[in-house]
């Protein structure tokens, strides 16, 4: 079954990656781990068993040939590695940094079961990355065009990832985005030291190379409807994701220095407060913060802090460390920053001072009870713990919900009671005919790399629904997603 | 698209834009704003759409230079294109035949109220226009309101022009003259609502405000528009701008507006630009 020096390669170490100390880090927004050499991925490819059944396949929900591309590698044809990424993955370099990998391909690896799973995520970064800076211009063909028209409504990954399918399949495409820049989330809340702004911009460069149209400032629901949209266009794919801040109710959530992590991070990302020099969005300096939640919008906003100049940075949250919902990475790189976790630990009230500013968060102590819905066990205050947390600023990142413009602007768009668009598994079908949806608007928040499995599948779907002679009769009822729009 | 076709400086520090921007023209409704961009690293800030011209695919923006961004904007000259204008943002006024209708307008104020008055006027109401200005040279859409209202009246803090006081002392002159009014909208700085509203009250008359907090996206994604309405947050981008006036929290707003005074500020005296005195209003 697999390669004669498999003895060799199963239970060999992970090639590491370097990154950048951790004080020497934290004074800028550059990315933190630095890439590979050509030699550290040409032997962390080796350690691949080139598989002939390969488990891996089974974690990627965009089916990228990963035996394949790390034979490339391995063998030393870079580019033509990211070539074979990019069949399938219009983002290898956003993936390569931000998939969890560790619990979608890598997990599925069978090195993994006597040592350490093949580094995919690293490999592919790699790829894309020196495909890039080789000036590897080659794009993928483009078909002879069908002729037909298709809007994509939104532009983050599940938008671009539709686009892309679409375009390889001869459509032609005009993708709108509510917001100046193009990249949804990729670009307003990742920070630029996890995913920088230009990767996701040579992304996007691509898919407009190869003739996407691309229409910003536009936000659909009030500028066009999507009915008007299916005047003009013979499908609709909806990714608008889920990006309304939810917030925590307690008292003084409305000081001044309270913020939403969109807010915070949207300053810092998109609007670049960051660079005092030259941007005019500020964002206030604050000393000590307190951010509140467990997911990765909770370690961006957090070590988004600590480079803005904050001194003191705590992060809340109301379970243990076991059930925090961020990448096992992203953790560890804020553990090495110096972000102080506070475990078990629930806020119950912002203060304020006479001018109404942030002066302190009081906190209560939890502790786990049974297990919820979830599965994860349910954090229970302990009374009487009260303790208060002296801060000058309160980031709120405990997750989003579905933003309602396109749904409350949609007839026949059937949403569940989180306000997620129901939509069906594998094709993506809503219930409004000629009308496609994915990504975070459909599951609540999720991944960049589940988003982007939602565009493809819809876009096959699409390309065949359109290919028919007769299309087929659109299925009214699409199962309910079970999305919580929780983070 | 977004080229400026025609600009005026209707008062001190006060400008008129007519920008081409034909599906904006079409869609746009008194009561909803656009968000723009001037410049690369610039801010993104909200004006009020003032007016729209669908024959001609036109926006009408008003505005008062009081910082770095509406500076930007008001250095720019007919023929320049603004970089991002994105709207209809916010839910239109609700126009309804009410009756008679009292629209007051506290400085630039007076320029989103202007389309609802209008509104409210084609919808079949008599509407009683109450501007006010710090002073003469300030007043804006005099003869705006005349040529739409039944009734204006200007107030200016000294006087240098219609009755000497607030808009709130009109307001009272009206009650006191025994005027029966079905509504009011108050649009202006956040005392200046907050004073009607504390009169209106009183007096029993529902009362509709436009609020104004500091806002980044326009949709519903940032959170920092949110204002306290009935002691619910709301976000006034999606949910307002405008709220009823007796339910709104004005001092957590006021707290909130104050946010990036300072930085602001020290930005501004930098690059504060002179703007001509008009010779003409409106
Ligand atoms: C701070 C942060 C960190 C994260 N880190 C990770 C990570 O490390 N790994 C990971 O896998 N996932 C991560 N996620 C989650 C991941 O980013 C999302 O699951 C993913 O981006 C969802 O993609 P999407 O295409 O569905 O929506 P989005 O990325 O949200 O994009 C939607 C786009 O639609 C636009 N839009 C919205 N409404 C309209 C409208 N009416 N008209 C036109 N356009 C509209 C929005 O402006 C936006 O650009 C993170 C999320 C955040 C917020
Ligand atoms: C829905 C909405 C509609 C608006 N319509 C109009 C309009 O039609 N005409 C008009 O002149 N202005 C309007 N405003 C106010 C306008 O957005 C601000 O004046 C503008 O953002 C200031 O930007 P700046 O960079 O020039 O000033 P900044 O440098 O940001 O601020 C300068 C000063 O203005 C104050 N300020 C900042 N932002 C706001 C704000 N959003 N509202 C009030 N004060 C603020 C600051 O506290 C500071 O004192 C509207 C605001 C909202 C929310
Ligand atoms: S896209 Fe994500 S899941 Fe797929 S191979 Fe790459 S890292 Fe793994
Ligand atoms: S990555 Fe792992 S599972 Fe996939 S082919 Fe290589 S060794 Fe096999
Ligand atoms: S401006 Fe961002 S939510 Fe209203």
């Amino acid at each position: 079954m697999t390669a004669p020096n498999s003895e060799k390669k199963i239970g060999s170490p992970r090639e590491p990656m370097s990154e950048r100390p951790a004080a020497e880090r934290v004074r800028d927004f550059a990315e933190v781990p630095v890439g590979y050499t050509p030699d550290q991925a040409r032997a962390e490819a080796s350690r691949c068993l080139l598989c002939k059944k390969p488990q891996c396949l089974a974690g990627c929900p965009v089916g990228i040939d990963i035996p394949g591309f790390v034979n490339s590698i391995a063998e030393g044809r870079f580019e033509e590695a990211a070539d074979r990424i990019l069949l399938v993955n219009a983002l290898p370099a956003v993936c390569g940094r931000v998939c969890p990998q560790e619990t979608q391909c890598e997990i599925k690896c069978v090195l993994g079961k006597k040592g350490e799973p093949l580094a995919i995520g690293n490999l592919e970064r790699f790829a894309a990355d020196w495909k890039r800076e080789h000036g590897g211009r080659t794009l993928p063909p483009v078909p002879q065009p069908t002729g037909r028209r298709i809007a994509i409504v939104g532009s983050g990954p599940a938008g671009l990832t539709c686009a892309g399918e679409l375009i390889g399949q001869g459509h032609a495409v005009t993708i709108f985005e509510a917001l100046h820049k193009t990249g949804g989330v990729l670009v307003y809340g990742i920070p630029e030291f996890r995913l920088p702004k230009a990767i996701v911009q040579d992304e996007v460069d691509r898919l407009a190379a190869r003739g996407a149209g691309v229409v910003t400032d536009t936000v659909i629901g009030k500028l066009e409807t999507v009915d008007e949209l299916l005047g003009q266009y013979d499908a609709v794919f909806i990714g608008v994701g889920a990006g309304a801040p939810m917030f925590l109710n307690i008292p003084g959530e409305n000081l001044v220095g309270v913020y939403s992590a969109n807010e915070y991070l949207t300053r810092t990302n998109l609007m670049r407060a960051y660079d005092r020099e030259h941007a005019d969005t500020p964002i206030l300096q604050s000393s000590r913060v307190a951010v509140v939640g467990g997911g990765n919008v909770a370690m961006d906003s957090a070590r988004t802090a600590l480079r803005l100049g904050a001194d003191v940075v705590y992060l809340l949250y109301r379970r243990s460390r076991a059930e925090m919902p961020a990448r096992n990475a992203e953790i560890h790189h804020a553990e090495q920053e110096g972000i102080r976790f506070n475990f078990l630990t629930n806020p119950t009230r912002i203060l304020g001072n006479d001018t109404g500013w942030v002066a302190g968060i009081e906190c209560l102590r939890m502790k786990l009870g049974e297990p919820d819905e979830s599965g994860r066990r349910r954090p229970l205050p302990i009374e009487g713990t009260e303790f208060v947390l002296d801060v000058d600023a309160a980031v709120i990142a405990i997750g989003n919900r579905p933003n309602p413009i396109v749904p409350q602007t949609t007839p026949d768009l059937q949403t569940t009671r989180w306000g997620t668009i129901v939509a069906d598994e594998a094709t993506g079908r809503t219930t409004k005919e000629r009308v496609w949806s994915g990504g975070d608007i459909v599951t609540g928040a999720a991944t960049v790399i589940s988003a982007m499995g939602a565009g493809q599948a819809a876009a096959r779907d699409i390309d065949a629904y359109l290919a028919a002679p007769e299309p087929r009769p659109w299925r009214p009822e699409p199962r309910e997603s079970p999305g919580d729009g929780q983070a | 698209m977004n080229e400026i076709l025609k600009k005026e400086v209707i008062a001190p520090d006060v400008v008129r834009l007519v920008v081409a921007h034909r599906k904006l023209a079409c869609k746009a409704q008194p009561g909803h704003f656009v968000i723009l961009r001037v410049s690369e690293d610039g801010e993104r800030f909200p004006l009020t759409i003032a007016d729209s011209n669908t024959p001609q695919g036109t926006i009408t923006l008003i505005f008062q230079v009081v910082g770095k961004s509406t500076a930007l904007l008001a250095e720019l000259a007919e023929g320049d294109t603004i970089l991002d204008v994105v709207g209809p943002l916010g839910r239109a006024t609700e126009i309804q035949r009410y009756g008679r209708v009292l629209c007051a307008g506290g400085g630039i104020g007076a320029a989103p109220l202007y389309p609802i008055a209008k509104a409210l006027k084609e919808a079949g109401n008599q509407v009683v226009a109450v501007i006010g200005a710090r002073s003469k040279n300030l007043v804006i859409l005099e003869s705006a309101f005349r040529a739409i209202a039944d009734e204006v009246r200007v107030a200016t803090d000294d006087g240098t022009y219609g009755r000497r006081g607030f808009v709130t002392d009109v307001i009272a002159d009206l009650f006191a003259e025994g005027r029966t009014l079905a509504r009011c909208w108050a649009i202006g700085p956040v005392p200046m609502m907050r004073a009607v509203c504390d009169l209106t009250r009183a007096a029993g008359l529902p009362t509709t405000v436009s609020l104004n907090p500091i806002m980044v996206d326009g949709t519903g994604m940032c959170g920092g528009c949110r204002v306290i309405v009935g002691g619910e947050v709301k976000f006034a981008c999606v949910d307002g701008p405008e709220f009823d006036g007796h339910q709104v929290d004005f001092d957590s707003l006021a707290r909130r507006l104050a946010t990036y005074h300072d930085s602001e500020q020290r930005d501004h005296e930098a690059c504060r630009i002179a703007l001509t005195r008009p010779e003409t209003k409106d």
